[in-house]
């Protein structure tokens, strides 16, 4: 088992407006109501950048910013992870080249790759890091996690994993049901230090053992409605104050099991 | 400026220490429009006969050149594999099934077990072709074909779905999606998986088919070449778009002879969402870093298969990278001119050319290169060169600034 510290967390869902303002929530004191999740604004892109990001890399942006605590990234290691990546942009492209006029517009080509938010980041920051954007379907808050725990623990890099998806917009929403958009963030480091909110040890289990429900019926849903927020177990254990073991589905097969202690 | 980069560029090198254990690749298959399987593409890599043809796919009215994977059409997935049926797919069960690939695959299987055997793969179209299609045959309330089936084809998790499945595989599957670097950044994770201990044995690969998205979205950007590409040419007017699909099989060394992963290297441009940094700056810390991984210095370097798309900006930087990390006359060539740019397979296709390479100790030239030019520093292969190789190096850049760079060697001190 690998040990890593978790130092600092974004968040962005319906009823859960930022860390500080859900911590109540999760961890079972305030009750949850789910409410329109405020509109991403990207407030970390420069001007241009901005203009031209999608909403949801403005959401990634939103909570990798929040995980950083507005510190200068450095050469932060970068995990981005996505079902659906840039939905939107992907469908608009799928109705032009079925129309008669298949010119794309240059920019919709480039926000439509799967690492834009990553890219839209980078920029951003300016972080010249390792960034990396994968896809792990339903998994893929799992699949990210375990990625950056290697990354933290094996290299010793201080490592942000930013996981997030939107509902894909109709006709594909049909195909792909997402009850609602979340976005999540964590910035792990190989070494304790000041303010650091918990450490972390987790494994691969090769069984697929189930994955840590929760208990809110509220919470449970968004759960099961958006891959980012299969992290939301994770959240709830940091929010809880008490040791916790946690299992997230990760990569189909197996899980990934977690034993979270909170730092005080 | 020059001498930050390099500052930079050593820095990142020192960085990284000690050493990676090498890793084994036991087996490895590709497929692109050279040909079906290694054999098909080292034929043609000799030969000199380019895989690009005139722009012929089904949809297109774009005047350019493509390398089109022969025969994809009449293969679809048997059986039980159906419910993938897609382009990308037949594809990458084209590669699985050639080379004896699957059955090595299947050896490990036995000898590890399922569940210690892991896919990693890396695609930026994954199966949005047929999706192209579904979106055309909408019915009068705008919704999709009943039989379309998003999670087994468009989602970008598919192709490790896919993979995993046809290998009959049970350890961890993951989809990289980071443009064009993708395919090459698999290899970086599956040492990681490995060093873990999470798996014994990681399929890693990467699967890229031709599509709407792609051709006509590389043509918004003007980045597309009215003819067969020319990578480093003085004359370089862009890319052509092609398709391919490759498969390797990584183990943790312990002894033995064979080829290896020897180093990997990623960084981000932090530049532009889909030009190069200028000076090659991304590209160069990609470099260093997998040199620096290695273990071993620039002068290891034989021979570097470039990204080499063939566009003014890549060609450009990259060779701008090569110069900072290896210095002047370094020895390279791109396979963009007999492949085309495969986009997503574009990293494995590259790593697995360095392969076959090594083996053969033999590296093609750059074809459709004529006059290489007058400002750049490498020595750009114009004639394939035979000689033993002991160490390639190879870059995969993609849009969002992604950077990754492999070397690939031998097993063994």
């Amino acid at each position: 088992m690998r040990r890593v510290y978790i130092a600092g967390v974004g968040l962005l869902g319906p009823g859960l407006e930022g860390w500080a303002a859900s911590r109540a929530i999760l961890a079972g004191i305030e009750p949850y109501a789910p409410a329109a999740m405020p509109r991403p604004t990207g407030t970390g892109l420069p001007a241009t950048e901005r203009r031209r990001a999608t909403l949801v890399t403005r959401l990634a942006v939103d909570v990798a910013g929040a995980a950083l605590g507005g510190a200068d990234p450095g050469n932060i290691v970068a995990v981005f992870a996505s079902s659906g990546g840039e939905v939107e942009v992907i469908h608009g492209i799928f109705e032009q080249l079925a129309g008669p006029d298949r010119r794309l517009s240059p920019t919709a080509f480039h926000n439509s790759v799967h690492n834009a938010a990553s890219g839209y980041w980078s920029i951003a920051t300016g972080c010249r890091g390792a960034v990396d954007s994968l896809c792990g379907y339903d998994d893929s808050f799992g699949s990210g996690l375990a990625e950056a725990l290697l990354r933290c623990g094996l290299d010793g890099k201080e490592v942000l994993l930013v996981a997030y998806d939107l509902p894909p917009p109709f006709p594909v929403a049909e195909f792909r049901p997402l009850s609602a958009p979340f976005g999540v963030a964590l910035r792990l480091r190989a070494s304790a230090a000041p303010g650091v909110i918990a450490e972390l040890r987790g494994g691969f289990l090769p069984e697929g053992l189930p994955a840590t429900r929760l208990d809110d019926p509220g919470l449970e849903s968004l759960r099961l409605g958006n891959p980012a927020a299969r992290g939301l177990p994770l959240l709830a254990a940091l929010a809880g104050d008490r040791d916790a073991e946690i299992r997230l589905g990760c990569g189909m097969g197996g899980c990934l099991r977690l034993e979270v202690r909170p730092w005080f | 400026m020059f001498l930050e980069l390099e500052t930079q560029a050593q820095a990142s090198a020192l960085a990284v220490s000690p050493p990676m254990p090498s890793i084994a690749i036991r087996a490895y298959a590709l497929v692109n429009a050279l040909g079906v399987g290694r054999a098909a593409t080292l034929a043609a890599l000799r030969s000199g006969c380019s895989g690009l043809r005139p722009c012929d796919f089904p949809g297109t009215d774009l005047a350019t050149w493509i390398g089109r994977v022969e025969g994809v059409e009449t293969l679809p997935l048997p059986g039980r594999w159906a419910r993938y049926e897609c382009r990308n797919h037949r594809l990458a069960r084209m590669a699985l099934e050639c080379d004896g690939f699957a059955e090595r695959v299947a050896e490990a299987r036995g000898r590890y077990g399922a569940r210690r055997v892991g896919v990693i793969v890396g695609t930026s179209t994954s199966g949005i072709l047929e999706t192209e299609a579904a979106y055309r045959d909408r019915d009068a309330q705008g919704r999709l074909p009943r039989g379309f089936r998003y999670r087994r084809v468009q989602n970008t998790s598919a192709l490790a779905d896919f993979v995993r499945d046809y290998l009959g595989l049970a350890g961890p599957a993951v989809a990289i999606s980071t443009a064009c670097s993708s395919s090459a950044k698999v290899f970086a994770s599956a040492a990681r998986w490995l060093a873990a201990d999470w798996c014994d044995a990681v399929v890693v690969g990467g699967s890229d088919s031709l599509c709407l998205t792609t051709l006509y979205g590389f043509a918004a950007l003007e980045l597309v070449s009215d003819e067969p590409c020319r990578p480093a040419d003085v004359l370089r007017k862009g890319i052509s778009i092609g398709e391919g699909a490759g498969f390797a099989l990584l183990e943790r060394a312990g002894g033995g002879s064979g080829l290896a992963l020897l180093g990997y290297g990623e960084s981000a441009d932090a530049y532009h969402m889909s030009s190069p940094h200028p000076e090659g700056a991304g590209a160069a810390a990609a470099m260093a870093e997998c040199l620096g991984r290695a273990g071993l210095g620039p002068g290891a370097v034989d021979y570097t298969v470039l990204h080499g798309t063939a566009t003014r900006g890549n060609d450009s930087a990259e060779d701008r990278a090569l110069h900072t990390v290896l210095g002047p006359d370094a020895l390279c060539s791109s396979i963009k001119g007999w492949t085309g740019h495969t986009l997503g397979a574009a990293g494995i296709l590259n790593a697995l050319v360095a392969c076959l390479c090594l083996e053969e100790g033999f590296a093609p030239h750059s074809l459709q290169t004529r006059r290489v030019d007058p400002d750049f520093s490498a020595h750009i292969l114009l004639e394939p060169r035979h000689r033993p190789m002991n160490a390639v190096l190879c870059n995969a850049f993609g849009f969002g600034g992604n950077n990754a760079s492999l070397l690939l060697g031998r097993l063994g001190p």
